[in-house]
C-alpha cells in the first residue's frame, strides 16, 4: 500500500519536474520570441522615419526654392500711348494696332522716369532694367481697350529677370562677386524700390504664359494645356480599352494557355521602361500613320500604352474581388453573362476600376520619355488650341526649363515640380474619394 | 368500402402519384478526370419537394447544379446522359439557358443578396426578362413575391433599404422572393438553413412547405431531420451514385440499403 503511495508520488514528482522544465523552455524561447518581435518593430519604424525624412528634405528643397516663383518682380510705368506711334493713320485695325512698336513706348516711358540717362550706355542700362517682353504687356492692353490710345496710363510691366533675383534676394547686389548690375542701374532700382513703384505681384504669367526664352515671361500654360489635352486622349482610350479588356479576360475568355500567355504579356507590359513606348509610338503613329510631331493627340496616344497594362491589372484585380457568389446569383436569375458583368459586378468593380485608372493616369502625367521620342520636347511658345498643334507638356517643361542656364529658370523649375505634385496630389485625393463613395459593402 | 378504395388505388396507383418534371437518364458527371456523378437514374415530380441527402462530396450539389447548368461555368466539367424538364433535354442546344434558368430558379446556401434595395433584388429577375412593364405591375410582382416568401410584413416599410442589411434568415427568404419572382416551375435549393440558426431555419422550411403548392422543389440538405420535415421523397448519394429514392417515409423508417441505414442512423457521414 505504502510502496504503492510512494510510486504514485514519484511518478507525480516525475511529471511535475518534466511540466516545470518545458514551462522553462518555453519562458526561455519567450524572451527571443519578443525581442525579434521588438527588433523587427524597431527596423519598421526606422525605415518609416528615413523615408518620412527623405520625403520632408524633398518637399522642403523643392518649396524653398520653387514658393519665390509664384510671385514676380513689376516695375509700375506711367506710359503715353501715343497715337502717332501706335496707329498713325487711325484706322484702330487690328492688325496695326498688333504690329505697333511698343517697345518705343516702353523706353520712351523708361527715359521719362529717369531723365539722369542721356547717353546710350546709360539709356541701354536703364531700359534692360524691364522686360524684354514689357511691349507685349502694352500691346495687350491696347488690343483689349483700344479708347486708351492717346492716353496716359500706368501699368504694370515686368522687371527683368535679373532685378527680379535681385530683389527676390537670389542674386547679390555686389559686382565683385557676381552681381550684373552697374551702380547706376541698382540706384534707380532703389529709387524705384523707395516709392514702391517695383514690387512683387502674383505671378499670374506662371500660369497663363506658354514657354518663353526671357524666365520672366516664361509660364506653364502650355505645358498644363499639352498635359491636359494629353491626359483626356489617355483617358478617352485607356479607360473603355483597358476596362473592356479586363472584363473579357476576366470573365469571358477560355481558360487555356492562349489567355495565360495574353496575362504574361500584360503583366510584363507594365515593367516596360516607357521610353520603349515612345519608340512604339514614334514608329506607328508619326512614321506609319503620319500623324503630326509634337501634338497632344499622339502623346496622348503614346501615354494609353504607357497606362493601359496598369488599368488593366487594376480592373481585373477589382473584378476577381467581386464574389462568385454575386455572379452565381445573377446567373441562377437568367441573367446573360453581359447582364450580370454590367448589372453586378461592374458596378462592384468600380471603386477598384477607378483607383487603378487614376493611378494609372497619375503615371502617365508623370511620364516624359514617351513624349521625347514623340517630339513634344520642342521649344514652343503658344498654347496649343487643339491636341493637333505642337505643345509641351508638364513634365517635359520641367526638363527643359531644368536644361535652361539662367539662374531664373531654377526657381520656375522647382515651381513647375510644384505644380506637376499638386496635379498627382489632386488625381490622387480624387482617387481616395471614390474609393470610399463607391465602397460597398457585402 | 375500404377494400374497394384499396382496390382503386392499386389500379389506379400511378394516376395518383404527381407528374415527372425533372426526369435524369444515366447522368455523368466529370470534373477533368474526376468522375462525380455516375450513372444517376432520378425523377422528380411536380409539387413535390424531393430532398437529396448523403455525406459531403457524394454529388448531391453537383446533381443540384446540372438540372439548371449551372455547371457550365466550372472549368472542365462535363455532362453526360439526359436531363428533361417536362420532356425536353435541358442540355439540348435547341435550349437556350437563359430561358432554362428563368424556369428553374436557384436558392444558394449562403444567403446571396444582391448589394442593392430589397426592392430591386425581387425586381432585377422580372426586369431582365421583361416580365413586367409598368411600374405598379413590377411592384405587383414584388409584393407578391414577397408575400409568398413570408417576407413581406417585415420588410413592407422599407423596401428600399439594402437586401444586405437583412438578417440571415430574412435575406435567405429575400432570395427566395428574388427566385419566385420569375414564376419558375422548379426551384432548387442547396443547403438553404446551412447559414441559418433554427428559428429562422423553422421559418424557411414552414415556407418550403407552402411553396410545393404551386413549385416542385429539390432540396440538398446535410440535415437528415430537414429532409424527413420537409420532403415527400429522398434521394441518398453516396460516392458519386443514388443508392437508394424512394417516398421519405420509407426512406427513414424502412431504408433498403445498407449504406443509407448506416448513414440515416449516424453511423457514418
Amino acid at each position: 500500500m505504502s510502496s504503492g503511495n510512494t510510486e504514485k508520488n514519484m511518478t507525480e514528482m516525475v511529471e511535475q519536474i518534466r511540466v516545470s522544465a518545458v514551462a522553462e523552455k518555453v519562458e526561455a524561447r519567450l524572451k527571443s520570441r519578443y525581442a525579434v518581435e521588438k527588433r523587427f518593430r524597431f527596423f519598421g519604424m526606422a525605415s518609416i522615419a528615413v523615408a518620412l525624412g527623405f520625403l520632408a528634405i524633398l518637399m522642403v528643397s523643392i518649396i524653398s526654392k520653387g514658393a519665390t516663383a509664384f510671385v514676380q518682380s513689376e516695375i509700375a510705368l506711367t506710359v503715353n500711348f501715343d497715337a502717332s506711334v501706335i496707329d498713325p493713320d487711325g484706322t484702330r485695325v487690328k492688325a496695326t494696332l498688333s504690329a505697333a512698336d511698343y517697345g518705343a513706348l516702353v523706353r520712351k516711358a523708361m527715359f521719362e522716369r529717369f531723365p539722369d540717362a542721356t547717353d546710350r550706355a546709360a539709356k541701354r542700362e536703364l531700359v534692360s532694367l524691364a522686360s524684354q517682353g514689357s511691349d507685349l504687356v502694352l500691346r495687350q492692353a491696347v488690343l483689349d481697350n483700344p479708347s486708351i490710345i492717346g492716353t496716359t496710363q500706368t501699368l504694370w510691366i515686368p522687371a527683368s529677370a535679373p532685378v527680379d533675383q535681385l530683389i527676390k534676394g537670389h542674386m547679390t547686389r555686389d559686382a565683385a562677386n557676381g552681381g550684373q548690375f552697374s551702380d547706376r542701374q541698382l540706384s534707380w532700382i532703389d529709387q524705384l524700390r523707395a516709392t514702391h513703384v517695383l514690387t512683387t505681384h502674383f505671378n499670374t504669367r506662371l500660369f497663363t504664359n506658354g514657354d518663353s526664352r526671357q524666365p520672366e515671361l516664361a509660364g506653364l500654360g502650355g505645358a498644363m494645356v499639352g498635359s491636359f489635352y494629353s491626359l483626356v486622349i489617355t483617358l478617352l482610350l485607356s479607360f473603355p480599352l483597358g476596362v473592356a479588356t479586363a472584363i473579357y479576360l476576366e470573365e469571358f475568355a477560355a481558360k487555356n494557355r492562349w489567355t495565360d500567355v495574353v496575362e504574361v504579356n500584360i503583366n510584363n507590359l507594365a515593367a516596360v521602361p516607357s521610353i520603349v513606348f515612345g519608340l512604339l509610338g514614334l514608329e506607328m503613329f508619326l512614321n506609319v500613320f503620319g500623324l503630326p510631331r509634337s501634338a497632344p493627340f499622339v502623346g496622348g496616344l503614346a501615354l494609353t500604352l504607357v497606362s493601359l497594362p496598369t488599368i488593366i491589372i487594376a480592373s481585373r484585380v477589382a473584378l476577381k474581388a467581386v464574389p462568385p457568389w454575386i455572379r452565381e446569383a445573377a446567373l441562377g436569375l437568367g441573367a446573360s453573362k453581359l447582364q450580370m458583368v454590367t448589372h453586378h459586378v461592374l458596378p462592384l468593380a468600380m471603386p477598384g476600376i477607378l483607383t487603378g485608372t487614376i493611378i494609372g493616369m497619375a503615371r502617365a502625367i508623370g511620364e516624359s520619355a514617351p513624349l521625347l521620342m514623340i517630339g513634344m520636347v520642342a521649344f514652343i511658345v503658344d498654347i496649343p488650341a487643339t491636341p493637333m498643334d505642337p505643345a509641351t507638356a508638364l513634365p517635359v517643361q520641367i526638363y527643359l526649363w531644368a536644361a535652361s542656364p539662367e539662374r531664373a529658370f531654377v526657381e520656375r523649375t522647382s515651381a513647375a515640380i510644384i505644380v506637376l505634385l499638386l496635379f498627382l496630389a489632386v488625381m490622387n485625393a480624387t482617387a481616395i474619394y471614390l474609393r470610399k463613395k463607391f465602397e460597398r459593402r457585402w | 368500402m375500404p377494400v374497394a378504395s384499396e382496390s382503386y388505388f392499386q389500379q389506379n396507383g400511378r394516376a395518383l402519384l404527381n407528374a415527372i418534371k425533372v426526369a435524369s437518364r444515366d447522368v455523368n458527371v466529370f470534373y477533368g478526370d474526376k468522375h462525380a456523378l455516375k450513372t444517376v437514374n432520378l425523377d422528380v415530380r411536380a409539387n413535390e419537394v424531393t430532398a437529396l441527402i448523403g455525406p459531403s462530396g457524394c454529388g448531391k450539389s453537383t446533381f443540384l447544379r446540372c438540372l439548371n447548368r449551372m455547371n457550365d461555368l466550372i472549368e472542365g466539367c462535363r455532362v453526360t446522359g439526359s436531363i428533361c424538364l417536362d420532356n425536353q433535354d435541358i442540355y439540348d442546344k435547341a435550349l437556350d439557358v437563359v430561358h432554362l434558368r428563368a424556369r428553374i430558379g436557384m436558392v444558394f446556401q449562403k444567403p446571396n443578396p444582391f448589394p442593392k434595395s430589397i426592392f430591386d433584388n425581387v425586381a432585377y429577375g422580372p426586369r431582365i426578362h421583361g416580365l413586367a412593364q409598368s411600374g405598379p405591375e413590377l411592384e405587383e410582382i414584388v409584393v407578391h413575391s414577397l408575400e409568398k416568401a413570408g417576407l413581406y410584413n417585415e420588410v413592407k416599410d422599407r423596401l428600399g433599404e439594402a437586401g444586405t442589411g437583412l438578417s440571415g434568415g430574412q435575406q435567405q427568404r429575400l432570395c427566395i422572393a428574388r427566385a419566385i419572382a420569375v414564376s419558375p416551375e422548379v426551384i432548387l435549393m442547396d443547403e438553404p438553413c446551412s447559414a441559418l440558426d433554427p428559428i429562422a431555419t423553422a421559418k424557411v422550411e414552414e415556407l418550403i412547405d407552402e411553396l410545393r403548392e404551386n413549385y416542385t422543389i429539390v432540396i440538398v440538405t446535410h440535415s437528415m431531420q430537414q429532409a424527413a420535415r420537409v420532403s415527400q421523397r429522398t434521394a441518398f448519394f453516396h460516392l458519386g451514385e443514388v443508392v437508394e429514392i424512394g417516398d421519405t417515409e420509407q426512406i427513414f423508417t424502412n431504408p433498403q440499403h445498407k449504406l443509407t441505414q448506416g448513414y440515416i442512423t449516424g453511423r457514418f457521414g
